[in-house]
């Protein structure tokens, strides 16, 4: 039986790779889509000689919105899944003072996504078919003074994904939105992170196959995070603003 | 950060780099004074660890190749080893030599030249390795094999990481027909008993014994040996031949917490053996067993190394020359009984000839058991140690976390010509570890 395509997009990231990983493992050819898609020449290798399937490297920029359409139709072949990794953490720091800065942070969680999702939403929509598999945070389900740019842009791309699942539920296209918490990759590299708390980018790649096999909507890695974000969620904002949290 | 080995002891403060390519490798290596390479830390000690800087092989863990004619799989020194029976079983192959455990990085198998059950027919990890990649303290990077700078790719081998950093490596598999395996067990009632079943089976692939350490007198050594085939076509169900390499995902489960070290006293360790023995006894005979059960029983007991508490444990492992080996082993099962500290895990093993420059196998019977760190155990592995050297035997210096360098010293007189090896490479000064600081290697 011959698997569908799967595109990953954002491929660098430790997410995606181990998330192509894990669809390769079931023989799904893959495209991987980033910045600077020759640099991913060992990885295409190691997943042709892992797993015997078919892999394609194409250039991609979430920020050049203009060039998403010609993307696609340069693909070999439209994609069954898509799963977007693209994102920017940025030093919240840095954001506060600097705006350009801050806009970039901006448009790598919400616009870029959102943009390209929208597009291939739009495809898998007239196909009556696919899904589509959003990476965003928990990080933007509450706003926390440490990271409240690149949550506020987290929040609106999990609020698209939500939208954009709520309009194709009709029509054969899934969409599931993943809220990792912590995460061992190079984002997080050198943070001081609890290891209860933080899942190995596997973790999340496993978690992602489960989720679009069984058409999962919203997941969190470890369960524990569903129960963590409801008590963050449930606080009154007269007590959390005065809270470092 | 704090690092440690698999036995959890010693922990020690290290600054850790973890490169994703082996061009940010390289100049690491250049750029820091003195560094030791990482692999999987199954090793148990300290021999992974540079409190200056160790180095995480683990996100250089990408596949190069796979010639199917030859079974000859290219890789990143980062790779598991159970990443490549991941791939490469459904196609019919499997590693030639493996550890007990497959969470083990290619780096690691060759560094401490691991060596499997079936030492005594097909030898060391060495064996199926065809070159290695290695940086030197320059930061360049050598092919070295049999043909091609062949000191540096025999002393590399078993080097435990003091010749340089393992880049990438060649290694060859083995043509399997099943993922499976015709298991033979053998009680034998001591350790004589265990001795000529291990020198009447040098036939078989696998050979291994469990041995219950408690036993005395008559009983001392009592054991049961299992004998291991990879299964051919015809030894299978109609079910199981129809998809020969899928043998079923295992479920795994984990150790939450860290047990309490008092859980570990001497009577629950004396009746885990029994269970273990008299359950073995009872369904001695053939059966057929997936590879996953066969050889990484532990692996499905994911962390298990916390049940030995917050304190961490230690494994005594030695090799025997051949024609001392009955007379050892009865001292050092008589010592342990002794002691009463006997352990969840004793394996023997029978190793074939090995002629190398710093590995750990020769001719004889290897001896491997855990015991929890507390101060009498330690004292009871410094008499393991002596009467280790006594008959003329050695140590694993993947299992080592305590030895002292004169003990070392005293049961290696190849430390030498090792050392004059590193020296001529620059070596020397360049790849240290905290095992290699202690034992003065
Ligand atoms: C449950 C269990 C069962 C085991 N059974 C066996 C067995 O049956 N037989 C056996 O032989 N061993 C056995 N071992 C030991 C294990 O196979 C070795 O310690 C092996 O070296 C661990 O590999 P690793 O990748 O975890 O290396 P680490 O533990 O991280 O490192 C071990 C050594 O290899 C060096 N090293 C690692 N990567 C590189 C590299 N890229 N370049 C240069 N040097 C490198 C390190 O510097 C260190 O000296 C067992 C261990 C466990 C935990
Ligand atoms: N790690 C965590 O704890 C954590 C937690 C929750 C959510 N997440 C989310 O998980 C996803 C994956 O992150 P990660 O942890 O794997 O970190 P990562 O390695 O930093 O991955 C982020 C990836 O996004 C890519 N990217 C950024 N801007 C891009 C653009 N304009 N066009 C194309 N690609 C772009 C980067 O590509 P380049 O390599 O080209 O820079 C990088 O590969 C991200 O969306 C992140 O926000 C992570």
């Amino acid at each position: 039986m011959t698997q569908p395509p799967v595109l990953i997009l954002g491929a660098r990231s430790d997410i995606a790779k181990a998330t192509a990983r894990a669809f390769a493992a079931q023989g799904h050819p893959i495209q991987l889509a980033a910045r600077n898609a020759e640099t991913l020449a060992a990885e295409k290798t190691d997943l042709e000689t892992r797993y015997g399937v078919a892999v394609t490297l194409h250039e991609f920029d979430a920020l050049e919105t203009t060039r998403h359409e010609a993307f696609l139709s340069a693909l070999p072949e439209l994609p069954r899944i898509a799963i977007c990794a693209v994102g920017h953490m940025g030093e919240q720091e840095e954001n506060e003072r600097d705006t350009a800065a801050a806009i970039r942070v901006m448009r790598s969680n919400y616009e870029g996504p959102a943009s390209i999702l929208a597009l291939l939403a739009n495809r898998f929509d007239e196909r009556g078919s696919g899904t589509l598999v959003g990476i965003s945070s928990v990080a933007g389900e509450r706003g926390r003074a440490t990271n409240y740019v690149y949550g506020s842009a987290k929040a609106g791309f999990t609020a698209f994904l939500s939208g954009l699942r709520n309009r194709l539920a009709k029509r054969g296209v899934h969409v599931v939105t993943v809220l990792p918490g912590f995460v061992a990759t190079q984002m997080t590299e050198g943070m001081d992170l609890p290891e209860k708390l933080t899942a190995h980018p596997s973790e999340v790649a496993d978690a992602i196959v489960k989720a679009v096999a069984r058409r999962r909507d919203v997941i969190y890695v470890r369960p524990i995070w569903r129960l963590i974000m409801t008590i963050i969620r449930a606080i009154p904002e007269r007590i959390f603003k005065g809270m470092r949290i | 950060m704090k690092l440690s080995g698999w036995g959890r002891y010693p922990v020690l403060e290290a600054r850790v780099h973890a490169p994703r390519s082996v061009e940010a490798l390289q100049a690491l290596v250049r750029s820091e004074p003195s560094v030791i390479a990482r692999g999987n830390g199954r090793a148990y000690g300290d021999s992974a660890i540079n409190p200056a800087a160790t180095l995480d092989m683990r996100h250089l863990d990408r596949m190069i190749a796979f010639d199917a004619g030859t079974g000859q799989v290219v890789a990143e020194a980062g790779v598991l080893l159970g990443d490549v029976i991941a791939s490469f079983l459904p196609r019919g192959w499997f590693p030639m030599v493996t550890p007990g455990t497959k969470f083990v990085t290619l780096g690691g198998a060759i560094a401490a030249d691991v060596h499997g059950k079936n030492h005594h027919r097909d030898g060391s990890f060495r064996e199926c390795v065809d070159w290695i990649d290695l940086i030197g303290a320059e930061g360049e990077i050598r092919r070295c094999s049999r043909e091609q700078n062949r000191a540096l790719f025999e002393h590399t081998i078993g080097g435990m990481g003091l010749t340089g950093i393992i880049a990438r490596a060649a290694i060859r598999l083995r043509p399997v027909e099943s993922g499976w395996i015709r298991q033979t067990t053998i009680p034998a009632p001591n350790l004589r008993a265990a001795i000529a079943t291990f020198e009447e089976s040098q036939d078989a692939t696998y050979s291994v014994a469990w041995i219950d350490c408690l036993g005395r007198g008559e009983t001392l050594g009592r054991s049961l040996v299992m004998l291991g085939e990879h299964a051919t076509r015809a030894d299978l169900s109609p079910v199981q031949a129809r998809r020969p390499f899928e043998t079923g995902a295992k479920r795994k489960r984990s150790v939450p917490f860290d047990f309490p070290s008092f859980t570990l006293n001497r009577l629950s360790v004396t009746a885990f053996n029994k269970l273990y023995y008299w359950q073995g006894a009872r369904k001695a005979g053939v059966e057929i067993v997936d590879w996953d059960s066969y050889f990484y029983p532990l692996d499905a007991i994911l962390g298990w190394n916390r049940i030995y508490g917050r304190k961490g444990f230690a494994q005594f492992q030695c090799v025997l020359p051949l024609a001392e080996a009955e007379r050892g082993l009865s001292a050092l099962l008589e010592e342990i009984a002794e002691t009463g500290a006997g352990s969840f895990l004793a394996v023997l093993k029978r190793f074939g000839a090995q002629e190398s420059p710093f590995s750990f196998p020769m001719e004889g019977y290897t001896l491997a058991l855990d015991f929890p760190i507390t101060r009498k155990t330690l004292a009871l592995m410094e008499r393991l140690d002596q009467i280790t050297i006594d008959f003329g035997g050695r140590f694993y210096l993947a299992k080592d976390s305590r030895m002292t360098a004169a003990t070392f010293r005293a049961s290696e007189p190849r430390l030498r010509d090792f050392r004059t090896q590193l020296d001529a490479q620059g070596a020397a000064r360049h790849f240290r570890s905290a095992q290699s600081e202690r034992l003065e290697i």
